[in-house]
């Protein structure tokens, strides 16, 4: 274990310190709130020499993305970040990247989608993304995003996966966020992530490829089921780097993180940064004698089933958090609900009374009172027998 | 610097081709004929990209390929930017030293006209004012021909398109093309040129410039389509040369600002020869379109005169 400094940073700014640390080949990005910083720090590293890093200030996402293609399809190790419009301005390339099975990090700053305009948090910008074959790690805090960030270059880039990686946090709320967050020394980030050798590069022109390639019907559906096997073994990779990271920072790095859940009978499944505010919350009402729990997947593609419903299954009754709509889905839910029903019923747990909260979105703040009408929202729900309306809406007004 | 540039056509007879035979383009596309001249021209290794389009669709059916170099295929839009990654990965790549020193390479993007002068134009804009040391070519048939023959920016007037059709009441298409060339000089990178196969010299030449240019250059280079442009498959560099004979499609260069035609035809043919070679445009005979042949040769002769002025000028 190494020693981290521990300095006041938001989680952009400790997103740009593990940028700076992993020293990436390239990074093409495109500035939009909140994930400005990131882009902006970035380029002052560049511009003192700190970084060897090639940074191509492009004109649009498209084009971020699309660089960020072609350098790591040339063997750079790439690097890029992003919120909202811009990840949508993506879209195309976001599932080229996964496709081409280029190891690219993103860093995700979320923010709501347009329209109506809004710059502030929810996750409807990644949560659209979460079927393009990109792993997804959402963090609590600046910390989280910041050993997120390093994690995420050796999963990528693990020789068995080859998939990129978006690391997730809350715009604003962590994003801008200040908080103590602790850096790990320059050497041991950079011992931790390693030299990236690319196992083919455009730039080898002794053994030329061809990249990206025209399928037909005879083998593309092939393609698709060798991308979907490596992201369903993906998650003892994840697992692997975590420990090793863990090992280093003397940070605990969970798949998923519990609490109270040894034998809670009340639980709350969130990401990100209301987790924290589920945590402190359930930690008071456990004073009181309430069992409550919060569950939090720190990474949410691969889903991890299996982990999330162990530790609810014996629940009273579970209220799924979303910050964003998938819209026409079951009730009108959010993904991270319609997940764990799907997974639930999978694993063979019947019974188990599970609402979802809407939460959160463009910004609305999700104070602790909230939060703890959902436990009692929870209780009335089991001792009634009633599940009362699946889809709620919390801190709206209707 | 670029007036010592020779093609030898002797030792480039000898080369390997770098865009193999066997590939699916239609019999008589100046696609392969014009990629074949620019790859023969550039020496040294080279990595390619190209937009999605006939070029793409038909040298890589999986799990085949016609390239013997480096290539990617990554949208329609952005083979511009794909490359430019790859050219900022060897930029970085070389000052970590794991790139040797000495190993040059030369980045080229083919885009078709679609690719080129509609979809991916900003993408094209962003990397020239970046500086980013690639060619750009644009392979222009004139049409969307990938995906069957439908009216682009570079589409001219009075084409017949599956999306700009001639009718009872429409002659094809209704409005000009779009300035490409100059809209790519205005970035006033090192080099600019317009180009064609059937003059394999100039193309050569051409292509040996932009690969010699210290900075961004682009080749917009003409390729007849028999499919879209309705002409038998052996008439395609007669076509071409007909489009340089009438100043429909001037040879000509922007050379660090200064513009220089390198085709002047002893005697400019009217555009009605041009025309009249091609099936897309066999509606504009009919009487009614007389005024409209008026225009269009109106409108070469302006676009010549003023690239007469402009080389004047510079
Ligand atoms: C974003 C996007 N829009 C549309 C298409 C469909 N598409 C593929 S190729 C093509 C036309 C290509 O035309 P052009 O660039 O002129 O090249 P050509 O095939 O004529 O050589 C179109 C419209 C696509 N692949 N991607």
């Amino acid at each position: 274990m190494v020693t981290s400094k521990y300095m006041p940073l938001d989680g952009a700014n400790a997103v740009s310190q593990a940028m700076r640390q992993i020293d990436p080949d390239v990074v093409a990005a495109y500035p939009i709130t909140p994930q400005t910083a990131v882009v902006q720090n970035f380029s002052q590293y560049v511009a003192d020499g700190i970084v060897h890093t090639e940074f191509v200030a492009v004109e649009s996402e498209h084009a971020a993305m699309s660089a960020c293609v072609g350098a790591s399809a040339a063997g750079a190790r790439v690097m890029t970040a992003t919120s909202a419009n811009g990840l949508a301005l993506m879209w195309e390339m976001l599932y080229i990247a996964s496709g081409l099975r280029l190891p690219i990090v993103m860093t995700v700053v979320n923010r709501a989608l347009s329209s109506p305009l809004n710059i502030h948090c929810d996750h409807s910008d990644s949560m659209g993304a979460r079927d393009s074959g990109w792993l997804q790690l959402y963090a609590e805090t600046g910390q989280e995003a910041y050993d997120n960030t390093i994690q995420a270059i050796r999963i990528a880039e693990h020789p068995d996966l080859l998939l990129p990686v978006m690391s997730c946090q809350d715009g604003f709320i962590t994003g801008h966020g200040v908080e103590r967050v602790g850096i790990l020394p320059d050497e041991a980030v950079r011992e931790f992530v390693g030299e990236y050798k690319a196992k083919f590069s455009l730039l080898d022109v002794d053994n030329p490829i061809t990249m990206g390639a025209w399928d037909f019907t005879d083998y593309y559906f092939e393609h698709k089921r060798q991308q979907t096997e490596a992201m369903n073994n993906a998650m003892p990779i994840v697992r692997a780097v975590s420990e090793e990271y863990e090992r280093l920072s003397g940070r605990p790095q969970p798949i998923v993180d519990y609490f109270g859940m040894d034998d809670a009978e009340y639980a709350i499944v969130v990401l990100s940064s209301t987790a924290g505010t589920s945590r402190a919350v359930a930690r008071q009402l456990r004073a009181q004698g309430w069992k409550v729990g919060v569950v939090k997947p720190r990474v949410f593609r691969p889903f991890p089933a299996q982990e999330i419903i162990e530790a609810i299954k014996g629940c009273k009754a579970v209220a799924v958090l979303d910050r964003a709509i998938s819209f026409g889905a079951l009730y009108g839910s959010g993904p991270l609900f319609t997940d764990t029903c799907s997974a639930l019923y999978n694993l063979g747990v019947t019974g188990l009374p599970i609402v979802n909260y809407i939460y959160g979105l463009g910004g609305r703040d999700t104070l602790p009172s909230m939060i703890e009408s959902v436990y009692r929202d929870l209780r009335q729900v089991a001792e009634s027998g009633d599940r009362g309306a699946p889809v709620r809406y919390l801190g709206l007004r209707e | 610097m670029t007036d010592r540039i020779r093609i030898n056509l002797r030792q480039i007879v000898n080369n390997e081709e770098r865009l193999a035979p066997g590939h699916r383009l239609c019999a008589g596309c100046a696609e392969p004929t014009a990629v074949r001249q620019i790859l023969h021209a550039i020496e040294g290794p080279v990595v390619l990209s190209t937009a999605t389009g006939c070029l793409e669709v038909s040298t890589t059916v999986y799990p085949y390929t016609s390239w013997r170099v480096p290539w990617i295929h990554s949208a329609f839009e952005n083979a511009s930017t794909t490359i430019a990654g790859a050219e900022a990965a060897y930029k970085a790549l070389k000052r970590a030293g794991k790139i040797p020193e000495d190993r040059q390479i030369t980045f080229v993007a083919f885009g078709g006209d679609g690719a080129s002068y509609d979809i991916g134009l900003q993408w094209i804009s962003g990397v020239l004012e970046r500086g980013h040391k690639v060619i750009y070519v644009c392979l222009n048939n004139e049409a969307y021909m990938n995906t069957g023959i439908q009216r682009s920016g570079a589409t001219p007037r009075g084409a017949h398109t599956t999306t700009s059709p001639a009718g009872e009441v429409l002659p094809g298409k209704t409005q000009w093309r779009k300035p490409f060339t100059r809209i790519m000089a205005a970035h006033d990178i090192p080099y600019v040129a317009q180009a064609s196969p059937h003059n394999y010299r100039d193309l050569m030449m051409k292509a040996k410039k932009a690969a010699a240019a210290d900075g961004p250059a682009v080749l917009n280079v003409l390729v007849p389509c028999p499919r879209g442009w309705r002409h038998e498959s052996d008439q395609t560099m007669a076509i071409a040369k007909l489009a340089t004979d009438t100043c429909y499609w001037p040879l000509y260069e922007v050379d660090h600002g200064k513009t220089i035609i390198n085709y002047k035809p002893r005697e400019k043919l009217p555009v009605t020869e041009w025309l009249k070679a091609q099936g897309r445009f066999r509606h504009l005979f009919r009487p009614a379109y007389a005024g409209l042949l008026q225009e269009i040769q109106a409108k070469v002769d302006e676009e010549w005169e003023r690239l007469l002025k402009e080389e004047a000028n510079s």
